[in-house]
This record gives C-alpha cells, sequence and structure tokens, in this order.
C-alpha cells in the first residue's frame, strides 16, 4: 500500500476553504484543496479553459471558480460547470491518520489539456 | 436489552462445542454474542476478555452521565447475571496481549492462555492523543471509558471546591463538544480548542456549525476555532494550560483529548492479519484468517471504518448469521449523527458536500434560529443536515437509506413530512392558496396574506414593488417564497421581475443587504446567510466577495478580513498574469520616485529575473513574472527601499497620477504634485467596491488626465475644481463637475466625503461613473453639499477607517504573515516517487 500511495503531509496544513500547489518536476503542477466541509481534493493545477491556476481560486461548496475567466471547475470530477465544456485530470487522493496520500502513478502520469482557443 | 430466550439451542454435547474467544467487553463483542445466543446459543462455549475492570455498559451514554443526566448504572447493558445465565465465562481487568494464530490461542496480560476455535476480535478504537508537549502529564485525560469519566468528574469536584476550575477540551467534535457540555454542567469553566475554521466539520456545514457555536457560547463557553494547540503546560508535574501556536493561554485543570480515534489492530496487526486503516472485513466479518472474525470500530468493510453505533448493530447480525450457519452478508451503513447536548437539537446524515448534479435545497428561519439543508441528486435524498428543527430527521433518513425518488414531493421537500405528504399540498401555490385571508405572511412586519393580496392588485407586480409598498418579506426575507407565490398566484405571467438580486443566493438586491447589515449589526459571513436566509450553504464565487467588501465598509475594525473570500489578485496583493505568475507594482506617491527606490526596483528584477518592467498609466513601474512564492522576497526588498504595496491589484485606491504643477511648469496654477501626495497618503489602503483611480492637475491643460478619473482636481487660479464619475475604460465617461473650493484642505475633506460615500453606497464591482449614472449627479451633490455638516461627517467616517487599512499588508507577508498562501506544499521529483 505505501508504495502506490505517496505521503505528502498533514492535513493541518492545507486550511478549509483553500487550497495548495504541489509542483512535480518532469511532470503537471498538483492543486491540492480543502472544501470548508473536510473534504480533500487534487487536481491537476491548469483550468482546461487557458490553464489558469485553480489552486489561486474562491472554492465554494465542491466548485472552484478559476481567477483568469471565472470558470467553475468541479473539484470531484475536474469538469466545468455550465455552458462551458473541458475537463481536468483528477489525482485520487486519500486521507489516512491525518495525512494526505496522493496515487503515485496519477501523480507522475497526470497530463493538461491542450488550452482551448478563444 | 437482554438476548431473548433461546428457543433452537443446538443438542451439542458441551465437551463438542466449539470455544468462541471475544476479544473486547464493549457494544461490538457483546452485541456479537447476543445475536448468536438468539440464534444457537449451545453451539459456542463462550469467553469475553475485556480491558476494563467492569460488565458490559452503553458507551455511548458517558455522555449523559458526565452531564449528571443518568448513572452507571443506567447503562449498564448486561449485568453479572447475563454472563452466569448463558454460562460465559467473563475475563474482565485482563487484556488479551497477542494472538498465536499457529496454535489458536490467546495470551492475557495475566499470563493466562486461552486456546479457541473461533476467535472474534472486537478491540473498539483508541481514542487519538496529539503529539505535544505535555500530553504525558497527570490531568490530561481521553473520553472513551468511565475511568475517563471519573477523572473529569474529579476535577470538576475539586474546581468546586476552589471556586470553579478550568477544563480545556481539544477536539469540537461530537465527542469534544459532549465532555464541554458535561464539564460545563459541573461547574468547570470550559474552553473548546477546535483545529477547524467549523465545529463537528464532518458531521455539520458551515451554517450549521456557525449557529452551533453561537449557541454554545451564549451557554458561557468558550469556542476557539481555527486554533492549534502546541503544547500543554504542566507544572509540578501536573496540567496548568494550553499554549495555542498564536501564543494565547488558557489555563486549565484538566484537559480532554477528543480529536478523533483510530481502531484498534495493533494485536491483529502483530499476530499477522491483514490491515489497513483498520482490520480487514468480508461481508460476513471474516478476517484475512477464516478462524479469526472482526467487528465493530476496529473493522475496514468495503473500504470504510465507523466511529457511531448503528454499524455495529448491522455488522453483528451478519456476523451472527454467517457464524450460525446462515450467511447472509453486511453491504455497509449509511450513518447519521445526533449530539447529545440538551437543548440543542441537531442532526446530519448521509453526504452533504454537495458537487456534480447535487442540488442544495435550503431553509432558513433566523428568528427560530433554525437551519435545513437537504441535497438530492438524481431525484434522489442524499444528505440531510438540520439544526434548530431535527423533527423530520428520520423521516429524511429513511429517504435517504431507501433511495426513494422524491421527485414528485421535491417542491415540498424542505417542509418536512407533514408537508411534503399532504398531497395537494405539496404544490406550494396550492398551499399558499389555502391560507385564509387574515393569515400572516409576513411575521417581522406584521402583514396578512389579505393585504399582500390587495397590495399586489394596487399595482405592486414585482417582489420589490411589494416590499416597497406593504413591507412583507422586507425584513428578514424568509417569507419571500410566499410572497412570490401569491404574486403568481394573483398576477399568473403578469409577474415583474425585481431589480437585479445581489446574486443568485439571495432574493435580496446590494441596497437591501447593505441596509440589513446595518440594522441587524451583522458581522460575520454565516451570520448574513442564516439572518438573510441564503439559498446556498456557504455563497457562491459573487456573493461572497460582495459580502466581505460590505461587512469590512461597515465594520471598519471589528470584522476579520474573511482571505477565502478575497479574488486571487487581493489574496496575493499582486497580479495574477495568464501564465499564472504575478506582477508587482510599488506605490510612487503622485508619480514621484527617487535612485533609492529605482535602484531597488531594479535589483529586483536582475535578483528575479523579472522578464519585463513596463511603465504603467498610473505613473508607476510594473514588474512582471514573480512567482507566488517569491513574492514575500520581492516586498521585503522593496520595503527595505521604503517602498510599499500599490494596491494595483485592489478594489481599492490604486493611483493618484500627477501633473508637475505650479513648482517646476510655466503655466502651472498650484501645487498640483504636492496636493495628488497628500491625496494618495490620506486614501491608500481603503478597500472600495471597485477600483479607484484619482489624479490632479495643475492647470486647466488637464497634463494628469483628471477628467476621466474617479476623483480629479483641476487647480485652477483662484482654487480647485472637483470633477468626479469619470472612467477611461470600456465606456469612457468624461467627470462631472462636482463644485469648487478655495483651499487645499477644503479639496482633500471633500475627496475623503465623496470616497466615503462611494464606498458606503455603490454596489460591489460598480465603478463610480455607472454608480453615479444610476443614482443621478445630483443625488450626490445633495449627500455631500446640501447640508455644511455632510462633508465633515463622511471624511470623519473614513479617515477613521483608514486607521485600519493603512497597514502595509506586503510588510506583513514578507514577515511571514500567510506563508502558506505562497509556499508550496512541496515538491515532488522523480527519485521520490521511486523510492518513497
Amino acid at each position: 500500500m505505501i508504495g502506490d500511495w505517496l505521503d505528502i503531509g498533514p492535513v493541518d496544513q492545507i486550511a478549509p476553504g483553500t487550497a495548495r500547489t504541489l509542483p512535480v518536476r518532469g511532470g503537471e503542477e498538483i492543486a491540492v484543496f480543502h472544501t470548508t466541509h473536510g473534504e480533500f481534493f487534487a487536481l491537476v493545477n491548469k483550468c482546461p479553459h487557458k490553464h489558469g491556476p485553480l489552486s489561486q481560486g474562491i472554492v465554494h461548496g465542491t466548485v472552484v471558480t478559476c481567477p483568469l475567466h471565472s470558470w467553475n471547475i468541479s473539484l470531484k470530477t475536474g469538469e466545468a460547470q455550465g455552458e462551458d465544456k473541458g475537463c481536468v485530470p483528477t489525482i485520487p487522493l486519500r486521507v489516512d491518520a491525518g495525512r494526505i496520500y496522493l496515487l503515485r502513478s496519477a501523480v507522475v502520469g497526470a497530463k493538461a489539456p491542450e488550452p482551448q482557443a478563444a | 436489552m437482554n438476548a431473548p430466550t433461546n428457543l433452537n439451542e443446538s443438542q451439542v454435547p458441551a465437551q463438542l462445542r466449539e470455544r468462541l474467544v471475544v476479544i473486547g467487553n464493549g457494544m461490538a463483542g457483546c452485541r456479537a454474542v447476543e445475536e448468536i445466543l438468539a440464534r444457537d446459543a449451545g453451539r459456542f462455549d463462550i469467553t469475553i476478555f475485556g480491558a476494563e475492570p467492569r460488565v458490559n455498559y452503553n458507551r455511548i451514554m458517558l455522555s449523559p452521565v458526565l452531564a449528571g443526566e443518568k448513572a452507571f448504572d443506567d447503562i449498564v447493558i448486561n449485568p453479572m447475571a447475563w454472563y452466569e445465565d448463558n454460562a460465559i465465562t467473563l475475563v474482565s481487568g485482563d487484556p488479551v496481549v497477542s494472538i498465536d494464530r499457529a496454535t489458536q490461542t490467546v495470551v492475557a496480560k495475566s499470563g493466562r492462555v486461552e486456546p479457541y476455535d473461533r476467535l472474534l476480535i472486537a478491540t473498539g478504537s483508541d481514542p487519538f492523543i496529539i503529539p505535544v508537549p505535555g500530553k504525558d502529564l497527570e490531568g490530561v485525560v481521553t473520553f472513551r471509558d468511565l475511568d475517563d469519566v471519573d477523572k473529569m468528574l474529579a476535577a470538576a469536584e475539586a474546581g468546586q471546591q476552589n471556586g470553579g476550575g478550568h477544563a480545556v477540551v481539544i477536539g469540537g467534535g461530537l465527542l469534544g463538544l459532549e465532555a464541554a457540555h458535561g464539564l460545563n454542567l459541573r461547574g468547570m469553566t470550559v474552553t473548546v480548542i477546535h483545529l477547524m475554521p467549523t465545529l463537528m466539520e464532518r458531521q455539520l456545514d458551515e451554517a450549521a456549525g456557525w449557529l452551533l457555536k453561537a449557541e454554545l457560547e451564549r451557554r458561557g463557553q468558550q469556542i476557539l476555532t481555527g486554533a492549534n494547540t502546541k503544547e500543554i503546560i504542566g507544572k509540578d508535574g501536573k496540567v496548568a494550560g494550553v499554549r495555542l501556536e498564536d501564543g494565547r493561554e488558557i489555563p486549565a485543570d484538566i484537559v480532554v483529548m477528543a480529536v478523533g480515534i483510530r481502531p484498534a489492530t495493533g494485536l491483529a496487526k502483530s499476530a499477522g492479519l491483514e490491515v489497513e486503516r483498520g482490520i480487514m472485513v468480508d461481508d460476513h466479518m471474516v478476517t484475512s484468517d477464516p478462524a479469526v472474525l472482526a467487528v465493530g470500530e476496529c473493522v475496514q468493510h468495503r473500504g470504510a471504518c465507523y466511529g457511531l453505533v448503528a454499524p455495529l448493530w448491522d455488522m453483528c447480525r451478519a456476523l451472527a448469521d454467517a457464524a450460525c450457519g446462515v450467511p447472509s452478508g453486511y453491504e455497509g451503513s449509511v450513518t447519521s449523527t445526533k449530539l447529545k447536548v440538551s437543548g440543542i437539537d441537531l442532526f446530519s446524515a448521509g453526504d452533504f458536500s454537495g458537487g456534480d448534479g447535487a442540488e442544495d435545497i435550503v431553509m432558513r428561519d433566523a428568528a427560530r434560529g433554525v437551519y435545513k439543508r437537504v441535497v438530492v441528486k438524481d431525484d434522489r435524498l442524499v444528505g440531510a443536515v438540520l439544526y434548530g428543527d431535527t423533527a423530520d430527521g428520520s423521516w429524511y433518513f429513511d429517504l435517504l437509506k431507501k433511495g426513494e425518488d422524491v421527485s414528485s414531493i421535491r417542491e415540498a421537500l424542505i417542509f418536512g413530512q407533514a408537508f411534503a405528504s399532504g398531497g395537494a399540498l405539496a404544490d406550494p401555490n396550492a398551499a399558499v392558496a389555502a391560507l385564509s385571508d387574515d393569515a400572516e405572511i409576513c411575521g417581522c412586519n406584521g402583514v396578512t396574506k389579505g393585504k399582500v393580496v390587495d397590495t399586489i392588485k394596487a399595482g405592486a407586480c414585482s417582489l420589490d414593488a411589494v416590499r416597497a409598498t406593504c413591507k412583507a418579506s422586507a425584513s428578514c426575507g424568509s417569507c419571500t417564497g410566499l410572497v412570490e407565490s401569491l404574486l403568481a398566484l394573483t398576477l399568473g405571467d403578469e409577474v415583474q421581475q425585481g431589480a437585479r438580486t445581489l446574486c443568485k443566493c439571495t432574493s435580496f438586491g446590494h441596497d437591501d443587504v447593505r441596509r440589513l447589515i446595518r440594522e441587524k449589526s451583522l458581522k460575520a459571513l454565516p451570520q448574513v446567510f442564516q439572518e438573510l436566509h441564503w439559498s446556498t450553504p456557504e455563497g457562491c464565487a459573487s456573493c461572497r466577495p460582495a459580502l466581505n467588501y460590505y461587512l469590512l465598509c461597515e465594520w471598519p475594525g471589528e470584522y476579520e478580513d474573511d482571505q477565502r473570500s478575497r479574488f486571487v489578485n487581493e489574496r496575493m496583493h499582486a497580479n495574477i498574469q495568464k501564465d499564472g505568475t504575478y506582477s508587482v507594482v510599488p506605490r510612487m506617491w503622485g508619480g514621484l520616485t527617487n535612485p533609492r527606490e529605482l535602484r531597488a526596483i531594479a535589483d529586483v528584477v536582475e535578483k528575479f529575473n523579472a522578464p519585463m518592467v513596463k511603465v504603467t498609466g498610473g505613473q508607476r513601474l510594473d514588474i512582471f513574472g514573480i512567482k507566488k512564492e517569491d513574492l514575500p522576497a520581492v516586498w521585503a526588498d522593496l520595503n527595505a527601499a521604503g517602498m510599499v504595496s500599490g494596491h494595483a491589484y485592489g478594489k481599492s485606491l490604486r493611483t493618484v497620477k500627477t501633473c508637475v504643477g505650479s513648482e517646476w511648469c510655466r503655466f502651472g496654477t498650484q501645487d498640483s504634485t504636492g496636493l495628488g501626495v497628500k491625496l494618495e497618503r490620506m486614501t491608500w489602503g481603503s478597500w472600495m467596491p471597485h477600483k479607484f483611480k484619482i489624479a490632479v492637475s495643475g492647470c486647466p491643460r488637464n497634463c494628469a488626465e483628471a477628467t476621466i478619473k474617479d476623483f480629479g482636481v483641476v487647480c485652477v487660479d483662484s482654487g480647485y475644481e472637483l470633477h468626479v464619475g469619470g472612467n477611461g475604460g470600456i465606456h469612457v465617461r468624461a467627470t462631472d463637475l462636482l463644485c469648487k473650493v478655495s483651499t487645499e484642505q477644503e479639496a482633500m475633506d471633500v475627496c475623503a466625503a465623496f470616497v466615503q460615500l462611494y464606498r458606503e453606497q455603490a454596489w460591489y464591482l460598480e465603478r463610480t461613473a455607472p454608480w453615479i449614472e444610476r443614482v443621478g449627479l445630483e443625488y450626490v451633490k445633495k449627500a455631500l453639499l446640501d447640508s455644511e455638516q455632510s462633508v465633515p461627517v463622511l471624511a470623519a467616517r473614513f479617515r477613521y477607517s483608514q486607521q485600519f487599512m493603512q497597514d502595509d499588508p506586503w510588510a506583513e507577508r514578507a514577515a511571514g504573515k500567510h506563508a502558506e498562501l505562497h509556499q508550496h506544499l512541496a515538491e515532488v521529483r522523480p527519485l521520490q516517487l521511486e523510492t518513497l
């Protein structure tokens, strides 16, 4: 089990309602979210629209609003909400005994979609 | 709760019975035995080991024992006679220390060896102890068994003799709050320290958590949320207090750790059984060894571990069915929670975290302190949170467990079973139509249905018109739905949409929200959501920043800015660019600079490899391409040269643009540069509905372009012309002349008053130009100039507010505040991926 999951530290390093980032050398930076309800999610830190850093958006419920053009992205699925179309990869995450773990293979393998044309 | 008399006892001779050894004399272990006895009392020869030196009792009733509402005898489930009647050997006060699966024996602490044919592990869970200094001091207890309760009661008694003692409970979850409640009733001064911003965040959303906190505080408990325990302070080996990460110290005669539990898996793990978070079991509660069963809080079933009592009953049934040869299988449990604190009604069940396809239905009744939220997904109820009125809790829980299609009663679901099951009444319009004319619609303003209907018939065709005419739903807004129904019933399709609401979360417009924040003295976001009957649990990306500003503007020095409600630029104090880097603009007062500042900027550009520097339209320098993690270091360097934040990123005062004026220019009439610097010193740092730009031109040639600014000064020989409402953006708008004054001081005072009027009255994200177009120049003139008192009063309010705003946000960040906003969690490198 240890082999498959990457320990990225304690849960209290991310305040509820905020996100923090995890750069991956040679890979895509990951945004790890903590909702006000206490759930954790990890997504590639790039909006499917124009690659805005989702980690910097306002979190409400299980949705983050991208700071660049206000697309709403589901933290659960990575899908753009409403009329907007696009999806950013999510990284399987689990919390155990106060620590956050990401699925190792997804951390290295994550690929951001091409940004969309205007 | 004793097992029923047995009817189908196996006719197995005693010496041939299977030997069942149970580790754990708690709720799960004994319930499993009861279930087995009920099915086949003669099947097993049973021995139960318990760590506690007493018979089996109802652990979840320890809270009422602590609170003095029950005695220990009241919560005993199985007295000694039960063990004797069923020929069970009870070994209490002697915990099992090892399991030998090869020889099928267990060894107890005393050295006693017990052979088994089937082993049942029901070790439950252990309280989680946070690893802080002082955790082993005398007086630090958990809340798990009767011994813990005895220690708390002893502390309360000792406190009473010394005129009241101090208790600190670490952990604001279910268990912690029940401990706090009990200690409070026992006369102790109680402080609850909770790491998260919301109490019981696993069971409650922010809104319900806020109501709970307010109620507990009303009862005299001190609740510290977002508080991190750094250490437990001791004196002579005994606990004396708790120190928080932020330096605060709270005195304590006893500290209760109630931060959570973890499955007690130690025995199983050292016996080589498969263990993840809990002991792995299948649907028949069998572990990786077919001879070993496990049940209760110590197990992990289909990935889930449970810390509540209800799943135990289902697990024990499945276990007994399989052990007695008629396997049925356990499929996991949906759980619900009730807080056992007398006088507080609180219920939660299922998943209410929202998300895709999930739809929230929220009902709030501020007058009764009620908050209800149900979550519907794919026409099924998936979650419910109830505060203040939990009468329908079991009905919702039933709907949730059965997964029934609720689409036919969806409209009325939130009103509860009585309403939703009422056939025709399930249509809210029909329910309103059935009300008599003298039925009260608006409790706040005492308006009856007849009066509302008359108002509508007399020409009030929109919600706003009704509110303005007869006041129905104009105060707390909880009857908005009823008024809307009356509009629909009376007018059909003729109903007119009213003024723009603040966002889709509310039926109130900006002005109403601001008025109600003032009238009802609302000082926190969750309080606004509750009192103004917000239709979403925690607002959205539109209303959160707006409300944060309105609260900040209304209660300067009191309201604590909520970073989570800030747009990225205002949270990061820099401007985000399309590649996710930031640009940094230090303030240059009135557009003036000097060699020291220029050198510092040049050094920053080189040191941080900024790819571009640009002169802005506001007479400053913009440094591009700074990474978020470098921002504090950039600011530290700029601070060292005397520069502060330019707020180029904020809904706030941006720049004061000037020309060189009478000091250098042959046409200059006044010291426009000097006045610009003074205006900027007065107004910098202030948060506004939108960005705000000022300019001062030294003569009517207007080189500083003052007539397309929010506030523009054009100097003339005889004084200063003050212009307002200009904009150089998408819709270019030249300023309107507000007035002419003769001294610098008057110009400054009018500027302060105008800024404050705009701050207090414009809608969030409304620049001065559309605001003035909306309210009219005459209105602004009247508000500022009709009375001699207006300008001084508004200016004084602005200056009062400014004393809380003019701390450089960059200096705070450079000193380490909110470091988490800038630092990565860690960096993942390929090597780490391979080896960790």
